[in-house]
């Protein structure tokens, strides 16, 4: 359907910076704007606003509208959606992009009431031309692939993170910035406070490599090979749903249909057999890497690179295999 | 002070092994055998603790699809819930988050009528659509506050409540107004399973029905007329191009062509 031809995306932040996933959101808004023919700009919120607008300038974005309002540091699910509302009507925005956190998918569905618009949740693909948008979203653990199309003006989208590339910064591109006041909104949510997770710890969502063990480690304190061999990859830590269960890792680190959804570039698969629920979480990864004793375990056959043996011999030779060459060529 | 809760419940696919009928490209449902979405067990789970943890308080579970949908609510209903409400009608044949969450949000709206209604209670998502839109979406037709991914209700009274809520690098401490929308994550607690009681109370217990014109919707608000995305086409992933086995005498043998391979593929 016609409509709106631009393109806005949502950039928000997290802990007074960027995530990852806003600067694949620039890749994501780029494939848009060239099914809808309109232009890609951005909007940044918080004190730290125009440092956002400068970095998704540098990042091929052409102009960025900043509300530099130290309020919405915190994430206030109205506030944001009546700010962004406000601007889409005001640039002839037909395509708002999100990133799939838990802030976006609350600001989404403030957005479609307000907008009138469809949303495509969680997509992993975008295609389509002459003013007409379909997306692609994983149904049904992952077992099934469906397509969307819109009807109505306003599309809003919600984008996996891994999904498309993130822009990089180049040399001589720089943003328009231009500021935007945000009508006042009525705060009914507060963040009173913030613990993080323990220092260090890569989130999964966002990790280009994952290093995943199950329930053939054996017990809890094999986590610490895991571990060491993400730390050595500067990889994200996951887990199979059985030992989250068993709780010998706490279920933020949980792959699968009840956990996260992941795609890194590389999953290494350890003492996983791979069952339907974690593989629906994991199995559109770039590249899998298994290790079981069990050959013929489905993990084992979806698996880019299959290595037959125990996680306890495998693992440790991994690591130092990667530290010798390392070594080697400092 | 009581609370007023009504749980938001899906019937679906017992299973998500399904597959897809060449000639439509769409999933085939017919045959599936049907629940109570997983997800929502957690949030059933969460209505019953709360009524414990406030004596008086009430919960209803509410669902919208075809007849056999009251199935969910029946089920919530042996889980401990007191009372089961279903919006149904040809009407709501095909729709989408958008189109499903207006007709939820109406429904809530005419029990908040006839006693108000503290806190509204979603799964995460469903194990059929996966969307987990509807929560964040009810919250925004009620014009009440929402918030998802949570995995605890630290404190609540009837005017206010504080939420753990689960980001992606911690935990933030929210404090919300009553009425609200919250989502709940699997963390939240562990679900009791049904008591042969709770069978026999849900088997008998009257669950109420709504149609559009119950809620004062109009037809082309609802279903697929009222819907703002279309599935075009449902098909299985692509498949994974064939692996290799990384073979050797030894571990480290093994281990030495993987890290061979993975610095070639550029992937560490």
């Amino acid at each position: 359907m016609p409509g709106e031809k631009n393109v806005l995306i949502a950039a928000l932040p997290q802990r007074g910076k960027l995530p990852p996933a806003v600067y694949e959101l620039i890749s994501a808004g780029k494939a848009a704007a060239a099914a809808t023919g309109g232009a890609v700009s951005a909007v940044v919120f918080g004190a730290k606003a125009q440092d956002f607008a400068r970095d998704l300038g540098a990042r091929g974005v052409e102009k960025v509208h900043a509300v530099s309002d130290a309020a919405l540091d915190q994430f206030v699910g109205e506030a944001y959606a009546s700010a962004v509302a406000a601007l889409a009507k005001q640039e002839g925005v037909g395509v708002v992009l999100i990133a799939a956190s838990v802030a976006g998918r609350s600001l989404a569905a403030r957005l479609a009431v307000l907008l009138k618009a469809g949303v495509a949740a969680e997509i992993c693909e975008l295609s389509g031309s002459g003013g007409n948008l379909s997306a692609k979203r994983y149904q049904y653990g992952g077992n099934i692939v469906a397509e969307l199309a819109f009807k109505s003006d306003v599309k809003i989208l919600t984008v996996q993170p891994m999904a498309f590339e993130a822009a990089a910064a180049q040399a001589g591109q720089s943003a328009q910035v231009v500021p935007f006041a945000a009508p006042a909104a009525s705060a009914r949510t507060e963040v009173a406070s913030f613990k993080a997770d323990e220092g260090g710890e890569i989130d999964l969502g966002a990790a280009e490599r994952i290093v995943s063990g199950g329930r053939g480690l054996g017990n809890a304190e094999g986590f610490k090979l895991i571990r060491e061999l993400a730390q050595t990859l500067g990889a994200a830590v996951g887990a199979s749903r059985a030992v989250v269960d068993a709780g010998w890792i706490a279920y933020k680190h949980q792959v699968g249909l009840t956990g996260r959804t992941v795609h890194p570039k590389l999953y290494v698969a350890c003492g996983i057999s791979g069952q339907i629920q974690h593989l629906a979480g994991m199995a559109s990864s770039a590249n899998i890497v298994a290790v079981n004793t069990d050959a013929a375990c489905p993990m084992m056959e979806i698996a880019t690179l299959a290595v037959v043996g125990d996680v306890y011999e495998v693992l440790p030779a991994v690591i130092s295999e990667i530290k010798r060459r390392r070594g080697a060529s400092a | 002070m009581p609370l007023n809760i009504v749980v938001c419940v899906k019937h679906t696919p017992a299973t998500t092994s399904v597959s897809v009928d060449s000639g439509t490209g769409k999933v085939k449902t017919a045959g599936l055998s049907y629940g109570l979405n997983p997800f929502d067990e957690y949030a059933v789970e969460e209505a019953v603790r709360l009524k414990e943890r406030v004596p008086g308080s009430f919960a209803t579970a509410l669902t919208l699809g075809p007849d056999a949908a009251e199935a969910a609510p029946r089920e919530a209903i042996s889980r401990g819930i007191d009372a089961g409400a279903i919006v149904t009608g040809p009407e709501f044949d095909g729709g989408d988050s958008y189109a499903t969450s207006l007709a939820l949000a109406a429904a809530i709206k005419k029990l908040h009528a006839q006693k108000p209604v503290h806190l509204v209670l979603f799964g995460k998502n469903t194990n059929d659509g996966n969307s987990g839109m509807v929560g964040g979406l009810v919250a925004a037709w009620l014009d009440w506050p929402g918030v998802l991914s949570v995995k605890k209700i630290e404190a609540v009274d009837e005017s206010s409540a504080a939420v753990w809520r689960a980001m992606e690098d911690g935990v933030e401490t929210v404090k919300v107004k009553l009425p609200a929308a919250i989502s709940t994550i699997k963390e939240i607690n562990e679900p009791r399973l049904p008591s042969l009681k709770g069978k026999m109370v849900a088997k008998k217990a009257a669950v109420a029905k709504f149609s559009a014109a119950d809620l004062g919707l109009k037809p082309e608000e609802v279903g697929a007329a009222g819907a703002k995305t279309s599935v075009s086409r449902q098909s299985p992933p692509p498949s994974r191009p064939a692996g290799m086995k990384v073979e050797g005498a030894t571990a480290a043998d093994k281990a030495k062509k993987l890290v061979d391979i993975l610095i070639e593929r550029k992937l560490i």
